[in-house]
Order: C-alpha cells, then sequence, then structure tokens
C-alpha cells in the first residue's frame, strides 16, 4: 500500500455531511418502512418512529444544506459537472466494464485522479440523487408535514395523496441507491478500501 | 302556483347539466310531486320557516324574547325566551324535517298562550314512531341503529331517556354524511353532535350530573390533538364499527375506545369502515389506477400506500438484490 498514490478526496466537511447523512437516511428508510407498513412495533411504538422520522428528516435537510453550499464554493462541486461529450456512451463503457471487463482483466476504463473522483456512472447516480432525489424528498416531506400548504386536488385526485405517493417513491428510490451504493463501494482495491476513504478522506489510486 | 312551476323548472335546467337520462326522469316525477306539495301548501298556508315572523309558533320561538298580551292586566308584557326553547329556523329550513309544520308533532293547542299545562304531559312522537318498519326508510336501518344504541354507554347509564333527538336534533339534523362530499364538513357535522354535551358544562351535567371531563386534558396522550379532531370524527375510536351501517352507533366506554394508532394508520385503516364509508366519498376515491386512494382532505399516515406500487417496489428490491448477490459470485469465482 505504501508504494501507491493517495489523494485527499474527502475533506473533513464532507465526511462530516456524509456521515450524518448516511445514518440519518437509514434511520428514515426503517422510521419511513414501518410508518408505511403500520409495524404495531410496541417497543418503539408508532408514536415514537413518527417523530424519529420527522426529527430525522429536518437533520438530513439542514445537513443538505452543508453539501449543497459545500460543493457551491469548493471545489468539490466540480465533480459533479457532467459533460455533454460522450453523455451516454461513456456510463455505458462503465457499465460494461462493471458487467464484462472486470471480469476479463480489463484495464479500469476511468482511472481515478485529482481530476476524476467518480466514474461517470457514478456521476450520474449521484447527481440523480443529490440534486433530484434528496431535494425531492425534502420538499415533499415539508409539504406532508404542513399539509394546509399543499394543493387540495390535482384533476380530481387529492394533493396530499399526490404528494405522499411521490414521497415515498422518491425515498424508495433512495433506499435503491443505497443499496447499490453499499455494493459498488465494495468494489476497490480492496472490498474495504473505499470505505476506509470515506472516514479517512484519503483514497489510495 | 306558477311560481313553483317556474321555481321547478329552474332547478331542473341546474340539475339536468350533467345528469343521466335515469336521474333526468326520477326528477321530473319529483317536479311533479313537488309541484302537487307545494301547490297544496300554498293554499294551506300552514308553514314558512322563511319569514319566521308570520308563523304562529316561530315569531315568539325564533327569538330572544317575545311579547303578548297578559289579559289579567290588561297589559303588554315582554318576556325572555327559555333559550332552549328557541328554534334556528334557517338550520330548521335545511333539515331533514324541513317540510313538516311545528304541530305535525307537537298539539295544536300549543297555538294558544300561554301554553295550557298539561300539554307537557302529552307524548311526543319517537323516531322510530315514524321512521321504523317503513319500507321507504328501509335504507337507513333504522331499527338495526336501535339495537346498536341500546349497545352504547349513553343507553346503559342513563337508558331510554336518551333519546335519538339527544344527538340528533329533531328540529335541525341534517344527513351531512350522507350527502356531504365535503370531508372535514362531515366530520365537523358530526363532532358537534358529540360536543353539544360533551363540551357543554350545563347541559352534560343536565343528563350525567356531574361534570364534564376535560376533553383537551384527557386526549393528551393523542399527538396532534388539533388535527385529529378537525379530521376525523369522536365516533372514529369511541364506537364499534359495525360493517353494515354507515355510521356506527354502538358507542363505547372510554376503557374501551381505540387507542392504538395503527388501526387507522394502516393499509387497512379502520377508517375505511367508519370514516371513508360514504359512497360519495369512496367515489371520488375509485379515480385512476390508484386503487385504494382514500378521499382525503387529510393525509393519513400508512394509508396511502396501494397494492401495485408495493408489488412493483418489492419486485424491483429483490431484483437489485439479485443482481447484487450475482455480482458478487462473479467476482468471487471470475477472479
Ligand atoms: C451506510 C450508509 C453509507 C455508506 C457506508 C456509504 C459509503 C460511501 C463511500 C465508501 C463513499 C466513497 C466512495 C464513493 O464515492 O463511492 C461514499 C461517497 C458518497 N456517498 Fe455514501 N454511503 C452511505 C450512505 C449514503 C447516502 C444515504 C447517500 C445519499 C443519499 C450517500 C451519498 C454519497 C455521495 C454523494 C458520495 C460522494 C461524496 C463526494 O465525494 O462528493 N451515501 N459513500
Amino acid at each position: 500500500m505504501g508504494a501507491t498514490e493517495k489523494i485527499y478526496f474527502y475533506p473533513v466537511w464532507l465526511r462530516i455531511w456524509h456521515g450524518i447523512n448516511a445514518i440519518g437516511i437509514l434511520l428514515l428508510i426503517f422510521s419511513g418502512i414501518s410508518m408505511q407498513s403500520s409495524l404495531d412495533n410496541s417497543v418503539i411504538g408508532f408514536n415514537l418512529i413518527i417523530n424519529i422520522h420527522n426529527y430525522a428528516g429536518v437533520i438530513v435537510t439542514l445537513n443538505y444544506l452543508l453539501f449543497f453550499i459545500g460543493n457551491l464554493v469548493t471545489k468539490n462541486g466540480r465533480y459533479y459537472f457532467i459533460k455533454m461529450k460522450g453523455f451516454l456512451k461513456r456510463p455505458i463503457k462503465q457499465a460494461y466494464y462493471y458487467a464484462w471487463g472486470m471480469f476479463h482483466g480489463e484495464s479500469y476504463p476511468f482511472p481515478l485522479s485529482e481530476k476524476r473522483k467518480f466514474n461517470p456512472l457514478q456521476k450520474y447516480f449521484y447527481v440523480i440523487v443529490m440534486y433530484l432525489a434528496v431535494p425531492g424528498v425534502i420538499i415533499t416531506g415539508f409539504a406532508l408535514l404542513f399539509p394546509e400548504l399543499i394543493i387540495e386536488t390535482v384533476y380530481g385526485i387529492s394533493g396530499i395523496f399526490l404528494t405522499a405517493i411521490f414521497h415515498s417513491v422518491l425515498g424508495f428510490f433512495i433506499s435503491i441507491f443505497l443499496l447499490i451504493h453499499l455494493y459498488v463501494a465494495t468494489i476497490g482495491k480492496s472490498p474495504t478500501e473505499n470505505f476506509k476513504s470515506i472516514i479517512s478522506g484519503w483514497h489510495h489510486v | 302556483m306558477v311560481i313553483f312551476l317556474i321555481l321547478g323548472y329552474y332547478h331542473f335546467l341546474i340539475f339536468s347539466r350533467n345528469i343521466d337520462l335515469h336521474i333526468l326522469m326520477k326528477f321530473r316525477v319529483f317536479v311533479l310531486i313537488s309541484f302537487f306539495l307545494f301547490g297544496a301548501l300554498s293554499f294551506s298556508n300552514a308553514q314558512s320557516y322563511q319569514d319566521p315572523k308570520q308563523h304562529v309558533c316561530l315569531k315568539c320561538h325564533s327569538n330572544q324574547t317575545y311579547t303578548f298580551h297578559n289579559d289579567v292586566t290588561n297589559a303588554e308584557v315582554k318576556r325572555l325566551m327559555n333559550p332552549y326553547y328557541i328554534l334556528d329556523t334557517v338550520a330548521i329550513s335545511s333539515g331533514v324535517h324541513k317540510s313538516f309544520d311545528c304541530t305535525d308533532c307537537h298539539s295544536a293547542e300549543y297555538e294558544v298562550y300561554p301554553h295550557q299545562a298539561n300539554l307537557k304531559l302529552e307524548p311526543l312522537s319517537s323516531c322510530l314512531d315514524c321512521h321504523g318498519g317503513d319500507e321507504s326508510y328501509a335504507k337507513y336501518k333504522f331499527e338495526e341503529i336501535q339495537a346498536e344504541v341500546e349497545k352504547s354507554v349513553h343507553h346503559k347509564v342513563y337508558g331510554e331517556s336518551f333519546s335519538c333527538s339527544k344527538c340528533h336534533n329533531q328540529h335541525t339534523y341534517a344527513a351531512t354524511a350522507r350527502n356531504s362530499d365535503n370531508l372535514l364538513e362531515i366530520v365537523d357535522y358530526s363532532n358537534k353532535m358529540c360536543l353539544s354535551c360533551h363540551n357543554d358544562m350545563k347541559k352534560y351535567k343536565l343528563v350525567s350530573g356531574h361534570d364534564n371531563p376535560k376533553l383537551v386534558e384527557v386526549h393528551d396522550w393523542l399527538p396532534n390533538q388539533a388535527l385529529h379532531f378537525k379530521h376525523v370524527r369522536c365516533i372514529e375510536c369511541h364506537t364499534e364499527v359495525v360493517d353494515s351501517l354507515m355510521v356506527s352507533h354502538n358507542i363505547v366506554g372510554k376503557d374501551q375506545a381505540v387507542k392504538k394508532c395503527v388501526e387507522c394508520h394502516s393499509a387497512d385503516s379502520r377508517l375505511k369502515a367508519s370514516l371513508y364509508k360514504y359512497e360519495n366519498l369512496q367515489k371520488r376515491s375509485e379515480n385512476g389506477g390508484l386503487g385504494n386512494v382514500l378521499s382525503n382532505s387529510s393525509y393519513v399516515i400508512g394509508t396511502h400506500q396501494s397494492p401495485f406500487l408495493k408489488l412493483l417496489s418489492i419486485i424491483i428490491f429483490l431484483a437489485t438484490l439479485g443482481g447484487v448477490i450475482i455480482h458478487s459470485i462473479f467476482r468471487i469465482f471470475k477472479k
């Protein structure tokens, strides 16, 4: 390991954001699922579950501001820009690597460097999740906290109902993202390498 | 007569915009009937809740005060009306019994003032006297409701004297739950029936003999109390749901009231069998493929999932998990 090059990919603010976000989202997923399926967990209790969900939601929201502003004012935001050149070709190349190339000794198509922290596929996922799904789930979540703000009906269907559905769908999407995120993070120099990086900040290339 | 004919036609115009032929036929019959009915009434000149001043009873019973000629002192006397005997003429004229005149139920001798003392002893009709065993009221299931009421705490404690009219004011009652398509209105109307006593020191004590419990305090445990009070009816938790009835009438004791959140906050919410049961509300919820849309002017946590989305999410989740497992296996063996 000593011979490899190290890059400082994850500054402290990003690691703090990520840690809080990970715990917050996990709490939201578990409390969310038990609210949806109305598990009557007499140990935790429905009321507590709702409180957990609400508080975690507010924390994740405030924490999201850290991510958003951090990416605006530091260089980290650059890693999230999507290039129009090879808009489809590049992520497909990466997907092909995961599905075929990596089992056939092909070399990594997008080696990481100071300039490139994410491979194209990963970048797309992060952008969709962090700039669409998470903001969406935050907005719908706050709407459900203050239902009197929601438009009453949309083409005869209750606005609150639509908001609730949208909130759950986005939440579900984030859960699926997390599953993939966790798995893909094990693909590295060693299965634990990436996890060490997001804690220490240093990534071995 | 001519006026009623015009009125009928005017209604016809309004209603006929989007109704089908079947209803149209029915409506013609209705116009005909009302034509005869109103025609007859306009001759008999009996009731006019619209103009209480002209009404022999309401000219006194719709006001705070009344005046009469005292024959003994030969003077005009002004008195305060007993507040419980003041009638809300606006509510009466939109209530279920609006087509009745006072003397249809009360003795015609009341038309004389001072009223004869012995008139008080005259028994009045109970609801079942008119509504019981009648084909035309069959759909309201009065007998079944009566049987349920007899099981309720009110009946157990106060017996026969706790009549239907304790909750359903016979003068003003409107079938809001059946006719309104506004959930909040239904909730409000229903809760006011309970609150008319349970939140009224005088009336509560009149019936029970003791002070009324402070509702806000006894419901302390309920999260978002104000929201709940506005969006669901008292009876949601305080009755035993009977599927064959629109509104459960077996009001159970405090110790049997629902206290578990998930009874309502779940896919097979108790509310579906109660508050959201009304056809008019359910019609709205049949919209599109979103099968179990509850008609929501409120969002009930836990009740909004649709079976289709649930299945889809399980499939997506399992597919993702499968992909991860297969990929891991390849990574282990193909290295
Ligand atoms: C138990 C939960 C989680 C673990 C163990 C975890 C793990 C990791 C690891 C190892 C990395 C660095 C490698 C890489 O960039 O792929 C990372 C980065 C990242 N994770 Fe997570 N993650 C978790 C939850 C989440 C959640 C819930 C989200 C978003 C909703 C998320 C969003 C991100 C983003 C956007 C990055 C890149 C940050 C940057 O470098 O700018 N993670 N995570």
